[in-house]
């Protein structure tokens, strides 16, 4: 749908230069090695055109380096990476987090993971559950804490199905020994607990707490799994790595249920324990978030022998490649139904492209996200006829790099681990129409006139995934950039920010 | 299908059309969770008494607590001088979170740096850190000054910033005489008020410690605002009073423009605040005032320990406490409360008056930092009302002791109880087993509003789901009466929405209230 387009990859290369000059020249050679713009690659006609389609571009640059200290990087820590991404959301569980009361605090409620359930009665999303130590816990150690704090939330919750130990940067530090308290416990109450070593301090973003997070689920969950009480089915597949974010993962599930396949899991995205569990029974590992729960589909795959299969949900372009695909690993039948599903919704689809393609057409937009967004969504604003000027991951690794050459177009920019000041910089330079980030960037981004989209937590709106999704995602872009208010900013009695001479 | 491009359906209808309440109930049959009689029954045992007894038996279980780590404090109160940098030693994650946190409640930028420190500084110490992040900071956002606060894992690891700041001055990250007070603010260790507390007094020492300026030698009076959340409006009301009482004073840090820029095109990361110059000249201050005592202590040490007369308000909320700030401030300076003053008090008795029948004898849980809390429950007296449990999770025994002292000067205040170092699961027990007509509080509050229906009045830090309330006082004869409107606003909508069925309950649907 969208047309080919080309950035000015000169006029990048020369932002690039000036925001380095600014750096103390050790740090500006650092920053270099982040820095780049996607170059065209000269595709072999008989080249073997990969998973996500044929590549575009190289957008290679360095990746999952530790942030420079004094720059603002706009990067979390482990702990955000596996109680706010991969354990939260798992809804019939309570998480602890575990250590002094400000993480829990910053996180509560912010990443907009939907469930259904009685919130502090079947269901503990949408609670902030600490530890709260205090400096007796940091000298004596914590351990008998969390033994009492494990006590007192089977009785304040009984109905709770297990519980996860969310370490906050102290516990590694001062030698507790969550592991054994987390078995004693779990045996005494007969419950899953799951201890997490995701301490702030642990590598150099989100991204190793969401590694660590992986490996707890293996270590943790997974091996009860043959004793869950699930009866396996053809056409059993888990969505992995879809947090139902503003009800993402609903919005997907519904199209999935409607080619005929069957959802053991969810993960995590208004999961339940149990829905974990049973997951090496699925036929299929369907996975939306790469970065962050890749990990887990390779242990699956080696230890049961399941399949794993990227996806793309974001845009009818992408929503349609990867229901055709997914239905190819399930045979005609289920290949027929998938068309059908694609046809249903073609209606809807040329509804909103009709709707909303001439009021964003060409207009361009800059990304800085997390660690599958950047790319992932490209093709949803190419659907409606935008433009990428330039993405930019906070905690991706080298193959995303890579990947991101599928959807990339020549000369656009690429930045990892942005600074405060490049990303501000660039986005002065380039100017675009609009900008999708987070929390911290949306208001800097406004004040300067761009219109912006908080592409975390969907600016309290979504979901963006599947068909339902795609049209409040066209619509969101829509009233960013059109609303009226970007016209207001100057007073009129002044010309360019010079107060004109007082009337003679 | 639900969707269609001709009437787009948010999340809230989107997800209750029936092909998403099918799919929701086909997922639920096999999701493994609490059947729907055990989570009925589960959920009707939490209202009651006995699951009150032991919520209140929690020993090491905090549920929902109403209060924040300590450099959170630090990095709001850095906020307040010109062109200052904050700059969070320890792991990096915590700045974002002070920075997300923020910024969700002002609705506007939030700058802070880390010092981005990983395993091997967790081992080694974070020296090599602060020696290349206050570089970095210094070259790419040209502050003026870098006030440094730390996090817990720097705080755990031992790092000394005195040390280290002298050390990184030695290798030329900053110039030598380029001002980076620094603040330990272990998040341990009380709560964001105390963090606030330690980096005021860490900057003060930094300015007046070896300065030859002497305490009284100017009549200007020092104001320290405290944490607070209604910054953008309640310091510019001060400072309109102040202006009105021709009194020379100096707020100790104010973030009301830092939290509060235009938007006319440009960016500005910094705005406002107070001046190097003025902190330097604030040692010869006579006095220093705190409008929040409880976030104040330490700064208020310091200031009497450099010769400063000083005292401290709980939040000047309402008629009483207004009052007695004008007051203070009237001794203090020598100036007299101008007549505007006393018009704009009587402005405010009037119009609690006009309107008292309705808040008379009205039942009122309020939750938040200590002084809030206290703030809220004296004017809440002051209408009639009854603030009947008063909760702070950062407030300790002596706040708790105060609270009583005020409830005992009020026959409205006979079945009122202050509790100490609670949180807001407590508060959802207090709200089933003995009900009040309203909560004043956060955002957090919601939750509670959900599950016991009892109406939310969001008045204090976070206020994540209402937009710019802070931009307005709270403060002050002016302040009292937008709480007050706020409190009726609530009132009214709920009398409304009780009666407002047609031919059922709006026998009452009164046009005049």
């Amino acid at each position: 749908m969208s047309e080919s387009y080309e950035n000015d990859g000169q006029a990048h290369e020369q932002y690039i230069t000036e925001v380095l000059a600014q750096y103390p020249e050790k740090f500006a050679k650092r920053r270099k090695k982040h820095l780049a713009v996607a170059k065209a690659v000269e595709a072999a006609p008989e080249a073997p055109v990969g998973e996500e389609g044929p590549l575009l571009t190289e957008c290679d640059v360095k990746s999952n380096i530790k942030s420079i200290p004094g720059v603002m990087t706009i990067r979390g820590c482990a702990y955000a990476g596996s109680k706010g991404v991969v354990w939260g959301p798992v809804k019939d569980m309570v998480h602890i987090s575990h250590g002094p009361v400000g993480c829990g605090q910053y996180s509560w409620s912010q990443r907009r993971n939907y469930y259904v359930g009685t919130t502090g009665v079947d269901a503990f999303g949408t609670m902030q559950i600490t530890s709260d130590f205090q400096e007796k816990d940091i000298v004596f150690g914590g351990d008998k804490k969390l033994d009492k704090v494990i006590d007192e939330i089977e009785q304040m919750f009984p109905l709770n199905g297990g519980i996860s130990v969310q370490s906050e940067c102290p516990i590694g530090l001062i030698g507790d020994d969550i592991e054994a308290v987390s078995r004693r416990k779990g045996k005494e109450i007969g419950k899953t607990i799951v201890p997490v070593r995701c301490e702030g301090f642990r590598g150099v973003s989100q991204s190793l707490g969401h590694h660590i997070a992986n490996d707890a689920i293996r270590d943790w969950v997974l091996d009860k799994s043959a004793e869950a009480d699930w009866e396996a089915g053809p056409y059993d597949v888990n969505i992995v790595g879809d947090y139902n974010i503003g009800g993402d993962a609903w919005a997907s599930r519904r199209l999935l249920e409607e080619m005929g396949l069957r959802i053991c899991g969810n993960w995590s995205g208004d999961a339940t324990l149990a829905e974990m569990e049973r997951a090496p029974k699925a036929k299929l590992n369907l996975i939306h978030c790469y970065r962050s729960m890749n990990y887990i589909c390779r242990h699956m795959e080696e230890k049961y022998g399941i399949p794993w299969m990227e996806y793309n949900f974001f845009g009818p372009s992408q929503i349609a490649a990867s229901l055709r695909k997914i239905a190819k690993h399930f045979g005609p039948e289920i290949e027929a139904k998938a068309e059908e599903v694609i046809a249903k919704y073609k209606p809807l689809v040329d509804g909103i492209l009709e709707k909303y393609g001439p009021r964003l057409k060409g207009k361009k937009v800059m990304l800085y996200v997390g660690g599958l967004r950047p790319r992932h969504v490209m093709t949803a604003y190419e659907d409606l006829g935008m433009e990428i000027a330039g993405t930019g991951y906070e905690f991706a690794h080298n193959d995303d790099y890579q990947r991101t050459g599928h959807y990339a177009k020549p000369g656009t920019l690429i930045y990892d681990d942005v600074t405060g000041y490049e990303l501000e910089k660039f986005v002065e330079k380039i100017r675009p129409d609009l900008v999708g980030s987070g929390i911290k960037e949306k208001y800097p981004v406004q004040k300067m006139g761009i219109p912006f989209r908080q592409m975390h937590s969907w600016d309290y709106s979504g979901p963006y995934h599947g068909y339902d999704g795609f049209a409040i995602f066209a619509r969101d872009m829509d009233l960013a950039i059109n609303n009226p208010v970007w016209d207001l900013f100057d007073a009129p009695w002044t010309d360019g920010g010079e107060l004109l001479a007082a009337a003679e | 299908m639900p969707q269609s491009a001709e009437k787009i359906l948010d999340h809230g209808p989107l997800f209750r059309e029936p092909e998403y309440q099918e799919m929701f109930a086909r997922k639920k049959a096999c999701d493994g969770a609490a059947s729907f009689d055990a989570t009925a029954l589960q959920g009707e045992y939490t209202k009651g008494w006995e699951y009150r007894e032991k919520n209140f038996a929690r020993e090491a279980l905090v549920i929902n607590p109403a209060k924040a780590c300590q450099p959170l404090g630090a990095v709001f109160a850095a906020a307040g001088f010109e062109k200052t940098m904050s700059f969070v030693h320890g792991s990096q994650g915590c700045a974002a979170y002070f920075r997300s946190h923020l910024s969700r409640h002002f609705k506007e930028p939030c700058t802070a740096v880390s010092s981005s420190m990983t395993e091997d500084a967790a081992v080694f110490g974070g020296l090599n850190n602060m020696i290349d992040g206050l570089a970095n900071c210094y070259s790419l956002y040209q502050p003026k000054m870098i006030a440094v606060s730390t996090t817990c894992m720097a705080e755990v690891i031992g790092d000394d910033l005195h040390g280290f700041i002298g050390n990184a001055k030695a290798k030329g990250s900053v110039p030598e005489d380029f001002d980076v007070p620094f603040a330990h603010t272990p998040s341990f260790v009380g709560s964001h008020i105390d963090g606030y507390d330690n980096s005021i007094r860490g900057i003060l020492e930094h300015f007046w410690k070896d300065s030859p300026t002497v305490a009284g030698s100017s009549e200007t009076i020092n104001i320290v605002p405290g944490f607070d959340g209604f910054c953008v409006g309640n310091n510019r009301e001060l400072a309109r009073i102040l202006g009105l009482m021709g009194v020379s004073y100096t707020f100790i840090g104010d973030a009301a423009d830092q939290f509060d820029t235009p938007s006319d095109g440009e960016y500005r990361m910094y705005d406002g605040g107070t001046t190097i110059d003025e902190l330097k000249a604030a040692k010869g201050a006579k006095a220093t005032v705190a409008l929040q005592h409880w976030n104040s202590r330490k700064t208020l040490d310091y200031a009497a320990s450099v010769g400063q007369e000083t005292a401290s308000f709980h939040y000047p909320l309402g008629i009483r406490a207004t009052d007695e700030l004008l007051m203070k401030v009237s001794a203090l300076s020598g100036k007299a409360i101008p007549e505007a003053l006393r018009l704009e008090r009587g402005r405010l008795v009037d119009a609690m008056a006009d309107s008292q029948a309705y808040l008379h004898g009205k039942r009122y849980a309020i939750f938040g930092d200590p002084d809030f809390v206290q703030a809220m429950a004296r004017f809440i007296l002051e209408t009639g009302g009854e603030p009947v449990h008063c909760l702070s999770t950062n407030g300790g025994k002596e706040w708790a002791e105060d609270m009583q002292k005020l409830f005992d000067g009020s026959p409205f205040g006979k079945d009122c109880k202050a509790h100490e170092h609670k949180d807001l699961w407590h508060l959802r027990s207090l709200l089933f087993t003995e009900p009040v007509d309203f909560v004043v509080g956060n955002s957090h509050g919601k939750y509670l509003e959900r599950d016991t229906k009892t109406p939310l009045i969001r008045l204090t830090f976070p206020i994540f789901d209402r937009h710019h309330h802070h931009r307005f006082p709270v403060i002050g004869y002016q302040g009292g009466l937008r709480v007050l409107t706020t409190l009726l606003d609530k009132m009214f909508d709920k009398l409304d929405a009780e009666t407002n069925i047609s031919g059922e309950t709006d026998i009452s649907f009164d046009l005049t209230r």
